[in-house]
């Protein structure tokens, strides 16, 4: 059993880290303070990041899953669970920056912002997901039965989606759409955005290629034991 | 398909029990949240929608759940599986009876719920039917594909809800919104959006649940 | 005449543990195998994959014909189970029950057949209660009417004599001596080895999954069956794969 290093793998944490210090640098100092907001807008550089590492772990986990049920082979099983752990922690960290955000400028802990709530029901969704996983005797079943979740959370996205902002106002502060075209106008403000968008999503990457390469092993080491040890 | 569901019915109308369950805890519910708010506040009649959508929802969760639940007894849903039936056409049987068992407990509990809330009774139960039918429609077609995978996992009946009620939000806020403009006068193109929105949420996991049934079910 | 079986590396892994592990085997049609093999063998899941309850990690196979995965439909309208629980709703009746399997299978005439089988199998006396009421024997017999409404060209058994008195032992050996007679084909998984050699003419014995041996028992009488058995299970090759 070989650890080849790809040249993804060398590559990718030395260019996240130098575009997240980038990103963060612009965040931090190079932005200019909004006009409204203050300092604490500065948040929204990552909580917005945060966001879109949210998403696209969803949508990975969801094509994952489809997959999973129609090829049944086990590396999409990996996948899924990989980013569905990842989906987790990004979108606890956004439900947090986001809170941190509302606090000084709306004055409370939670509204039921209708991207808020959207985050939530994602969050419970993923929780779901991985519970459903560990809850499961047979892995096996255990797959399969997490992948109709992941494919119905998917199919049902668009759904809540148009409930939850159609049950509240718009979001306040500052309208985005899904191109990512904000209300930003400053340039220093919009390369804030775009380099965290972009350091977050390699942070994503880099993550998942780890976790999915520790799935892998734990897999052959799983094989490897049942060879040497046979015997249930 | 029309075999499975007499089954189900016939089995229903011998033991009563998915009904009564579906009716007791419905009551149950209703009668608690009521006393969550107080009878002269106008914070009672503003939640309305809410306590009947809570009531039926978890209601439903257990009724749904108790309907599957009776396949295990003597392993008969091996025997539906050995069946020359296709998986699917048993999952839409059964979300087919556990809708009929859910209208019939409505049929009782919406009544009770125009009672509690002093309501007009004729004008409520026009009002709330489309809204009503569509819901539950769609309640059963993601109940029944979740109860069968819940069913598999050790916490059992914990696991419905968990796994249901995130991915129905579209369903709830759908239902309340929608039943509180209809209560509240507004006509049925007011709320047409929220209905389509139910409507295509029902087409989604029927279709979903159809196809992904025999995964849930076959190791 | 098609085969009534065929596996061919059929394997059924459950996480790390391989319950059926590469069995390829070939059954003919109309023969009565009987499944041999320790406790944790592997004989169920085999009996499950053979009937579609199941879906195979990795291998082929054909039943009657038909592949088990692509044709699962096909497979299942010949393919009847008898094993331990009797898939028996327990708040119908006996006549409740077998009608809704006769529909469900598509039989003609339901209505006859169903009144047929309950008299042949004496059930004539308990055909209206409901099924919750019977005995063990009882639901045995119940059980066997489904399977012989059904008509099936293969038979799979699990263990079907264990807990059965004498004479419904007896009821069951002769109802299985006469669906053979009549050209099914029957696999049946045993610990009774004397039950074996009187109704099957050939075995299949499972260990671990593998499979360790296939032939036939013309001839054996109940001793050697059992000597040849024991000096199988005990000069099995402990597994060490490559």
């Amino acid at each position: 059993m070989k650890t080849k290093t790809s040249l993804t793998d060398t590559l990718l944490p030395p260019v996240t880290i130098l575009v997240m210090g980038a990103a963060m640098y612009m965040a931090l100092v190079g932005a200019p303070n909004d006009a409204d907001q203050g300092p604490v807008q500065r948040i929204f550089y990552v909580h917005m990041a945060m966001w879109l590492a949210t998403f696209s772990a969803f949508g990975l986990v969801g094509l994952a899953s489809l997959l999973y049920l129609v090829k049944k082979t086990e590396v999409w099983d990996r996948v899924g669970r990989a980013g569905a752990e990842l989906g987790l922690l990004f979108c606890t960290l956004g439900l947090a920056t986001g809170s941190i955000w509302a606090k000084p400028i709306w004055g409370t802990w939670w509204t039921w912002d209708p991207r808020l709530t959207l985050t939530l029901v994602l969050w419970m969704i993923y929780a779901a997901y991985l519970l459903l996983r560990n809850l499961v005797n047979d892995p096996q079943q255990g797959a399969s039965l997490a992948a109709i979740l992941g494919v119905s959370g998917v199919a049902d996205l668009y759904l809540i989606n148009r409930a939850v902002y159609w049950w509240r106002g718009i979001h306040p502060a500052v309208v985005v759409n899904k191109e990512g075209g904000t209300g930003l106008h400053d340039p220093a403000m919009r390369a804030a955005l775009i380099l965290s968008l972009l350091a977050f999503f390699l942070l994503f990457t880099w993550l998942l290629r780890l976790r999915l390469q520790s799935a892998r092993l734990q897999g052959d080491v799983d094989r490897m034991r049942d060879r040497l040890a046979p015997g249930y | 398909m029309l075999t499975l569901i007499w089954k189900d019915l016939l089995i229903e109308l011998r033991t009563k029990e998915t009904v009564a369950s579906l009716l007791l805890l419905g009551l149950l519910l209703l009668v608690v949240l009521s006393f969550a708010f107080d009878p002269t506040s106008p914070l009672r009649k503003e939640a309305a929608p809410g306590v009947l959508w809570v009531a039926i929802i978890f209601a439903g969760t257990s009724g749904i759940n108790r309907s599957l639940l009776r396949e295990r007894e003597q392993s008969c849903l091996q025997g539906l599986l050995l069946a020359p039936v296709d998986r699917g056409t048993i999952y839409l049987a059964k979300t087919i009876a556990n809708l009929l068992f859910m209208l019939a407990a409505l049929c009782v509990l919406v009544p009770l719920f125009i009672f509690f809330f002093n309501l007009p009774f004729v004008t409520t139960i026009v009002r709330l039917l489309p809204v009503l039918l569509l819901a539950v429609t769609g309640f059963s077609a993601i109940g029944t594909l979740f109860a069968a995978v819940s069913l598999q996992t050790r916490a059992r009946e914990v696991m419905l809800p968990l796994l249901m009620l995130p991915l129905s939000t579209p369903l709830f806020l759908g239902a309340v919104e929608a039943s509180a403009a209809l209560l509240a006068g507004d006509p049925l193109g007011a709320v047409a959006h929220w209905l389509q929105l139910i409507a295509v949420f029902d087409l989604v996991f029927l279709v979903v649940g159809w196809l992904t049934f025999e995964y849930a079910v076959v190791d | 005449m098609p085969f009534a079986l065929e596996l061919s590396q059929l394997s059924k892994a459950y996480g790390r543990a391989r319950a059926v592990d590469g069995v390829s085997c070939r059954v003919a049609g109309g023969e009565a195998v009987a499944l041999l093999g320790p406790n944790g063998a592997g004989k169920t899941t085999l009996l499950k994959l053979c009937s579609t309850l199941l879906r195979p990690t990795s291998g082929a196979l054909r039943i009657a014909g038909f592949d088990a995965v692509d044709e699962g439909s096909e497979v299942r309208r010949r393919v009847a189970l008898l094993g331990h629980d009797a898939y028996l709703y327990p708040d119908l009746s006996a006549v409740e029950n077998l009608t809704f399997y006769a529909r469900l299978y598509r039989i003609a005439a339901a209505a006859r057949r169903v009144d047929e089988i309950v008299d042949r199998l004496a059930l004539r006396g308990f055909a209206h209660r409901p099924v919750r009421t019977f005995s063990r024997g009882m639901l045995q017999r119940c059980a066997l009417a489904r399977v012989l409404l059904q008509q099936p060209t293969v038979l799979l058994l699990d263990e079907p004599f264990t807990g059965l008195d004498l004479e419904a032992r007896a009821n069951l050996h002769a109802a299985l001596a006469q669906l053979h007679r009549d050209g099914t084909t029957l696999v049946m998984t045993t610990h009774d080895l004397d039950e074996a050699l009187r109704l099957c003419s050939s075995a299949l014995v499972l260990r671990r999954g593998r499979l360790l041996w296939q032939g036939t028992l013309a001839g054996d009488t109940p001793f050697d069956l059992r000597r040849h058995y024991a000096e199988l299970l005990a000069t099995a090759p402990t597994d060490r794969r490559p």
